[in-house]
């Protein structure tokens, strides 16, 4: 099991969360281009080790929680709000 | 078939090597002392009469199946994992297209990723074409894959069947039934009683949650023994010369303009002319050493065996509601699995969380299974493509070629995959049966998406 801390309601298991992805994508404007939106839509980083993504607290407060967790263990090494910035240079 | 390999009494073989370029020149490398390998291939090493003289010295005198062998300088091709996929890749390569210097790396040990993890089933039940044509070749090399390797993969054409819950969901098999009929592949669809009488042990109870309607058979699929495919591709690779060198980790990459020029390795620095990915959920790890971002993530999958019980499944039977499959093997477990942990993972271990309901809903199928201890669980990692559907072919990178993408369903395109692969790294270009299966698919908007699940790899 893996042990979220959702900002509002404390640690949870993840079981009370739902997965959503990748939270260092930006969706690019309308008029972007292909190219953007085919970054966007379907490239990854796709880490083995430290990735930043979204688990939505679907059985709790509903908010979608950022999630800086380790792909490799699974270990949690921070959480915070959709607005915060887990990682230094923004992502 | 295994060629005549004639070694010479020092114990040297003499190969005419093809290289990249087309040229034919001769190379000399080293084998394991032992008697060169008769015409007609290994049936005179591996008989009756061999098993009853080594029988009589306790077995300590067999040779090792394969060589394992250092590392040289420089190959023609590099297969990154030695997995099904890569041996397989590796063993069309040397007997089909006639290269002779390859090795195949393995962070690893022979087969321990994904082809040893896997739950064995083979089918070919696709209703897009361009899956459809790539794994009923596959399908068919599957069927002479135990004499072409002379090695028993323990294929059985068991059948694989699909159930069905509701109108809607048999009238989707009546489609994709037709789809696969039309493109020369066997599909029946079975009503309730049919079923019934194959796998009367499923719940017919007037208290089912989910009623079985009926079901989508292909009577030519089945299960194969995953280990024994490792181990006949591997040995029948070794005979064709394959340099298969496990322990053998990649670090990165030499590149020399848009090319890449040697591997750097945990076991030193190897040169390469082409190069070919077979490591599955490993794809976008070795991927990011090249600054490649691929429509590719990479997700953990479990599967469970039970203790060993007598005869009780025949075939692959899959659920219609909830994502459970389930055969058993020839020691009496039951294998089964069901869907994604869902989270990105690289970790080859979940959680029991998903567990729990993978059994609930075999046992929702199944109502005996209740009765049954789990004797194992495990993980794997996919290489979920966004599209559900493999890539095989080119890269942005002139002589690196990719062949992932597999999500869960990597073990049935075992063969097909490598034959494929070594097509596409021989001649620079895919094959038809893989054309389609390219990368530049996703940006051009030509998905193949079976379950019409859109750009979402845990969905798949």
């Amino acid at each position: 099991m893996i042990r979220i801390t959702c900002p509002y309601c404390g640690p949870r298991d993840h079981q009370e969360f739902a997965y959503v992805g990748d939270a260092t994508l930006t969706r690019p404007s309308d008029d972007a281009g292909a190219d953007a939106w085919y970054d966007f839509v379907y490239l990854r980083d796709n880490p083995r080790g430290p990735h930043l993504e979204y688990w939505q607290h679907v059985h709790g407060c509903r908010a979608f929680v950022k999630v800086l967790r380790d792909t490799l263990t699974h270990e949690v090494l921070a959480t915070g709000t959709a607005a915060d910035d887990l990682v230094a240079g923004g992502r | 078939m295994v060629p005549s390999l004639t070694g010479s009494g020092s114990g040297l073989h003499v190969a005419p090597v093809n290289t990249a370029a087309g040229m034919v020149c001769r190379r000399v490398f080293a084998r394991r002392a032992r008697a060169p390998i008769p015409a007609g291939g290994c049936m005179a090493e591996y008989s009756v009469f061999s098993l009853v003289r080594h029988a009589l010295s306790g077995h300590r005198s067999w040779n090792r199946a394969w060589r394992d062998p250092e590392p040289r300088r420089h190959y023609d091709v590099i297969i990154v994992g030695g997995g099904g996929h890569g041996m397989a890749t590796a063993y069309y390569l040397a007997s089909l297209h006639g290269v002779r210097s390859i090795a195949v790396l393995e962070k690893g040990w022979l087969g321990g990723g994904n082809t040893g993890r896997n739950t064995t089933i083979v089918r070919s039940n696709y209703m897009l074409d361009e899956n459809a044509h790539f794994y009923e070749k596959s399908l068919q090399l599957w069927e002479g894959l135990s004499r072409d390797l002379n090695f028993n993969v323990m294929f059985s054409q068991r059948g694989v069947l699909n159930l069905g819950h509701s109108d809607g969901q048999m009238d989707s098999f009546a489609r994709r039934g037709n789809a696969m009929r039309l493109n020369g592949i066997d599909a029946e669809l079975l009503d309730r009683d049919q079923v019934r009488r194959m796998v009367p042990y499923l719940d017919f109870s007037q208290n089912a949650r989910f009623p079985i309607r009926g079901g989508l058979l292909q009577p030519r699929g089945g299960t194969a023994r995953h280990d024994a495919v490792a181990w006949g591709l591997a040995r029948a690779a070794d005979r064709h010369g394959v340099d298969i060198i496990q322990n053998c980790e990649v670090t990165g990459f030499e590149m020399s303009g848009n090319r890449i020029r040697a591997v750097e390795t945990s076991r030193g620095t190897i040169g390469c002319d082409r190069i070919g990915f077979a490591v599955a959920g490993h794809t976008g790890h070795l991927a990011a050493k090249l600054g490649l971002r691929l429509p590719i993530e990479t997700h953990v999958l479990q599967a469970c065996v039970s203790e060993p019980v007598k005869p009780m499944i025949d075939s692959v039977v899959t659920f219609g509601v909830g994502h459970f499959y389930v055969s058993q093997s020839d020691k009496g477990g039951l294998v089964f699995g069901g869907d994604l942990d869902m989270y990105n993972s690289y970790a080859q271990r979940g959680n029991m969380p998903l567990i729990e309901h993978v059994i609930s809903a075999g046992v929702s199928m199944i109502p005996s299974l209740s009765r049954l201890r789990v004797l194992r669980t495990w993980g794997g990692v996919m290489d979920m493509s966004m599209d559900g559907s493999p890539i095989i072919g080119l890269s942005p990178i002139d002589n690196l070629y990719l062949n992932c993408g597999w999500c869960y369903g990597g073990f049935k395109a075992t063969p097909g995959s490598g034959w494929v692969f070594a097509h596409t790294i021989a001649t620079g270009a895919p094959h038809p049966l893989n054309s389609r299966l390219s990368l530049d698919r996703f940006s051009r908007g030509r998905m193949v998406d079976e379950p019409g699940a859109g750009p979402f790899p845990n969905r798949h």
